[in-house]
């Protein structure tokens, strides 16, 4: 058995870090951080972000997991991240396996290493670095005395590609349930982790609510298809339920935020203001799995904000969320932060996930206190009716509202995010791309001439338990050919820049994410060839993907490129995130007759299956949707809205908009 | 208003941030601390704040400084105590003074740097010999880039002092000029091991003083109290 009491590692690590880029990245000693004791009757947990320190440092995630656990007497946390490619071969030449941040502990001697996975190309580095642990890379190899290889995040909810790979599943949020995980771990570490006893574990952690140990469930084909998906053993339940946490107020976490020595990507205190997204945007699988919408307290939120800056010393809050102009009386909160007196009027807030619809001057004008960087509005299609398929309810007004206020209010460079290869998606729809970017740089000019417009275009992967996961991938040569009609379109565009991902990144994310279990021989060969970092451009190789499946005899097409039918058993659907089937079902036929639907938390429900599932509901402090533009209240969604209220030019309290909950008066037809 | 000078330490697993990191972990230690840095004026405001010589990443030192620009009077000795509070382990303020606008900026005044240097896979006697080799020369050409541009310099003058300070582990004592050009402490390894990469030479670096020259005497900007005990000096540097 397996108590970490090994020295640290940090004497042969460190000569090491004379000879690589960044080594800060690898010494731990942020603000916040634990300092972790270990014992024998604690478990030893490793939180594991499968990117760079610079990107997995912010995950909130990592962080609120890690405090509750070291908050715990039986429990113990540490971190770590992937070494980047100059430090892997290092360590591997000098025998140093992957080591914590915090006290540079070997990780194979932790036990249990839990990785966040918020995307699916990171799924080679995990395997990586399990490797690096000293870990067998699948399961059925690893013995008593390994650690348990434990994924939470938003990819876990279809980790069929990973089941080889991982002892257990986590589904949905972690606060409860990590401390329900550590109890049975705690158990079977007192028991002496005998031979055999992983078999017995993992039938315990499979009692707990939310968690999934795939290798308790067999999966049976039919050629090609899934003809069923079945618990082993008696006890196993059929179907694994995520897990949601009632009211967001309880867990007021971190309470100790990670400030980082070295600059990583959200470089900023962030406080989540509320968990949860009701927009229903048919693409956003983060919408669609973490309902219902619950907000934190608005005094809670000052609280953190008030204790964050002061343990940190940031002076740059981030409100994060699904869409942050969304939340309660946000014009309000973000006044407050920046006339703080107690920070010297030195506090400047960032809202990322902005809606469009929200973003009003009022709002602009908070927010540009301080520093402007540019701002980054997300409409995903280039015209109504492809916004009404994918229920992204925002006008053209709407957008030239937030532009106008965004630029009125000092900024000079805008960003606009758009989706490419949506469903039903037309030449027509994606050149409206090029003319929504033209006319905002157009009102960008009539306040600055250094006004710029960026559109990025992503290539659309559809994603489980989304109404759009029986869509089928666009092809790599026709996102391209989409990426070139708005690139032509925009030529001539005075300060439109156009930048765009790799469409054949997106080609391998749509097999990580909708794949099966046969998967895993992919993902495996793909990391014995040395494919890490898939995310990153510099490392990416679409082959190494082609070969992989070609070695399998996997069809790409049909994993990522093929519409599937209503009757399939899909690779996830033991899993589930509250979400009825029916639902999702009935909302891509909707999405394809071009039917919008309204926000369910001001207008009444459509019994998606999640509030009535967990018998919990929305937690929303103000019953009236914000302000300025289409909230999809009251206006008529078929002709693209006609009524958005011009944008309130004045901060300070807004008019209360009529609001008119018939259905009727929306002109939608559920 | 006030200008306040600093000298702090960075030893141990910090020494492997860098300048612009420590820039930060200032900033913030202040902001923690609610002392308000005075900002520059402009569109994007920042922090007067100047450091003395860079520190190679990977290097520790006993004489690191910093002079800031306050917003309101703080006692010195005060103004030390809480922002250490605010530092991470490695990092302690051991001495501060008010200077004044007519103080020379730490970057033009410094003329040169004392430097502990560990050696790994280079033997005392080899490391003798070779110094006793580089302080005979009288000159010592090496080809630099400057701007661009490729040019020869004599790096002779640069080398004040450089001896065997410790024989186990190997440590040399060197002081080196910063100016007109002063010759960089990896320069100084490839100028005693020109077969030897640099990397595979030094092992721990500890630069001990950054000089100035006030009355034709040479002295430390701020010297070293005698109460202070790093938290993690290297001990077998004999510090």
């Amino acid at each position: 058995m397996s108590t970490v009491n090994t020295a640290s590692l940090w004497p042969r690590l460190e000569p090491l870090l004379a000879r690589v880029q960044k080594p800060a990245r690898y010494i731990g000693c942020e603000d916040g951080a634990a300092t972790p004791i270990h014992g024998a009757g604690k478990v030893a947990w490793l939180f594991a972000y499968p990117d760079t320190y610079e990107v997995g440092l912010p995950n909130q995630g990592l962080q609120i997991l890690y405090e509750i656990l070291n908050e715990r007497d039986d429990a113990v946390a540490e971190r770590t991240y992937a070494p980047w490619l100059d430090l892997e071969p290092l360590m591997r030449a000098h025998n140093v396996p992957l080591f914590s941040v915090d006290t540079h502990l070997p990780a194979g001697e932790f036990d249990v290493i839990a990785f966040n996975l918020s995307a699916e190309l990171v799924y080679t580095n995990l395997l990586n670095m399990v490797d690096l642990a000293g870990v067998p890379v699948r399961t059925a190899d690893r013995r008593p005395e390994h650690p348990l290889v434990i994924i939470g995040g938003h990819a876990a909810f279809n980790p069929e590609p990973l089941a080889d790979f991982i002892d257990v599943a986590v589904l949905g949020e972690g606060e409860e349930v990590v401390s329900e995980i550590n109890d049975v771990v705690r158990e079977w570490k007192a028991s002496g982790r005998t031979e055999g006893s992983r078999l017995a574990v993992h039938k315990a952690l499979a009692q707990i609510p939310g968690v999934y140990v795939p290798s308790l469930y067999e999966v049976e084909y039919d050629g090609q298809r899934i003809a069923a998906i079945t618990p082993k053993y008696s006890g196993v339940p059929e179907q694994v339920v995520k897990r949601t946490i009632a009211d967001l107020g309880l867990w007021p976490y971190p309470k100790r935020p990670l400030a980082p020595l070295t600059e990583v990507v959200h470089d900023r205190l962030a406080v989540e203001i509320f968990r949860g997204c009701t927009r229903g945007c048919r693409f956003c699988q983060a919408g669609m799995i973490t309902r219902p919408v619950r907000e934190r307290p608005a005094e809670q939120v000052r609280t953190m904000i008030r204790n964050g800056l002061r343990s940190t010393g940031y002076d740059e809050v981030s409100l994060t969320s699904l869409s942050t102009a969304d939340f309660s009386g946000i014009e309000q909160l973000v006044g407050d932060i920046v006339n703080d007196p107690t920070t010297c009027g030195q506090t400047s807030v960032s809202l990322p996930s902005l809606r469009v619809d929200a973003f009003t001057v009022g709002v602009a004008a908070g927010v540009a206190n301080g520093r402007r960087s540019g701002l980054t509005f997300a409409p995903e299609a280039g015209s109504w009716r492809l916004r009404t398929v994918i229920n992204k309810l925002i006008t053209e007004e709407d957008l030239y509202g937030a532009v106008e206020s965004a630029f009125s209010q000092g900024w000079s460079r805008t960003k606009l995010y758009f989706l490419t290869g949506l469903p039903t998606e037309t030449d027509d729809d994606t050149l409206g791309i090029a003319e929504l970017a033209a006319n905002a740089a157009k009102i960008g000019r009539r306040h600055t001439n250094r006004a710029s417009v960026t559109v990025s275009l992503g290539g659309f992967v559809p994603k489980p338990h989304t109404p759009f996961q029986w869509f089928g991938q666009n092809t790599v040569d026709e996102l391209r050919r989409k990426v070139q009609l708005v690139r032509d379109a925009t030529h001539r565009a005075k300060s439109v820049t156009v930048k765009w991902h790799d469409p054949r990144a997106a080609l391998a994310e749509g097999l990580a994410s909708r794949g099966d279990r046969r998967i895993g021989n992919v993902i495996e060969r793909v990391w014995r060839m040395g494919g890490i970092f898939q995310e990153w451009t510099e490392c990416f190789d679409v082959r190494r993907w082609e070969e992989a499946m070609a070695a399998e005899g996997l069809s790409m097409e049909w994993y990522v490129l093929r519409h599937r039918e209503e009757s399939e058993i899909l690779p996830w659907d033991h899993l589930t995130a509250g979400l009825h089937k029916d639902f999702l079902w009935q909302d891509w036929q909707a999405a394809l007759a071009e039917s919008g639907v309204e926000d369910c938390r001001w207008t009444p429900c459509y019994d998606c299956g999640v509030c009535t599932g967990y018998g919990i509901e929305h937690v929303v402090a103000s019953p009236i949707p914000p302000a300025g533009g289409s909230q999809g209240t009251g206006q008529d969604l078929a002709t693209g809205g006609l009524l958005p209220e011009p944008v309130q030019v004045a901060l300070g309290r807004r008019p209360r908009p009529e609001v008119d909950h018939s259905f009727a008066a929306g002109g939608v037809t559920a | 208003m006030m200008r306040i000078r600093i000298r702090f330490t960075k030893l141990g697993k910090v020494r492997f941030t860098s300048h612009r990191d420590g820039a930060r972990v200032f900033e913030r230690a202040m902001r923690k601390a609610q002392i308000a840095i005075a900002v520059s004026d402009g569109f994007t405001p920042r922090p007067k704040m100047a450091f003395g010589l860079a520190l190679p990443v990977g290097a520790e030192s006993l004489g690191e400084y910093l002079d800031v620009e306050l917003v309101d009077r703080h006692d010195p000795a005060e103004f030390c105590e809480l922002v250490n509070r605010g530092l991470p382990a490695g990092f302690d303020v051991v001495a501060a003074e008010e200077v004044t606008k007519a103080d020379m900026s730490l970057q033009e005044d410094v003329v040169a740097c004392s430097w502990l240097i560990e050696l790994a896979g280079v033997s005392a006697d080899v490391a003798r010999g070779e110094i006793e080799r580089v302080l005979a020369t009288e000159t010592l050409p090496m080809e630099r880039s400057r701007k661009g541009e490729s040019r020869m310099d004599d790096v002779r003058p640069a080398i004040e002092m450089l001896s065997v300070a410790v024989e186990q582990p190997v440590t040399l004592a060197a002081t080196l000029a910063t100016r007109t050009r002063g010759l960089r402490l990896n320069e100084l390894l490839m100028v005693c091991f020109p077969d030897l990469d640099p990397i595979d030479v030094a092992g721990r670096v500890l630069r001990t003083n950054q000089w100035i020259e006030r009355d034709g005497a040479r002295r430390d900007i701020i010297p070293l109290p005698d109460a202070v005990v790093p938290t993690s000096a290297p001990q077998r540097v004999g510090v």
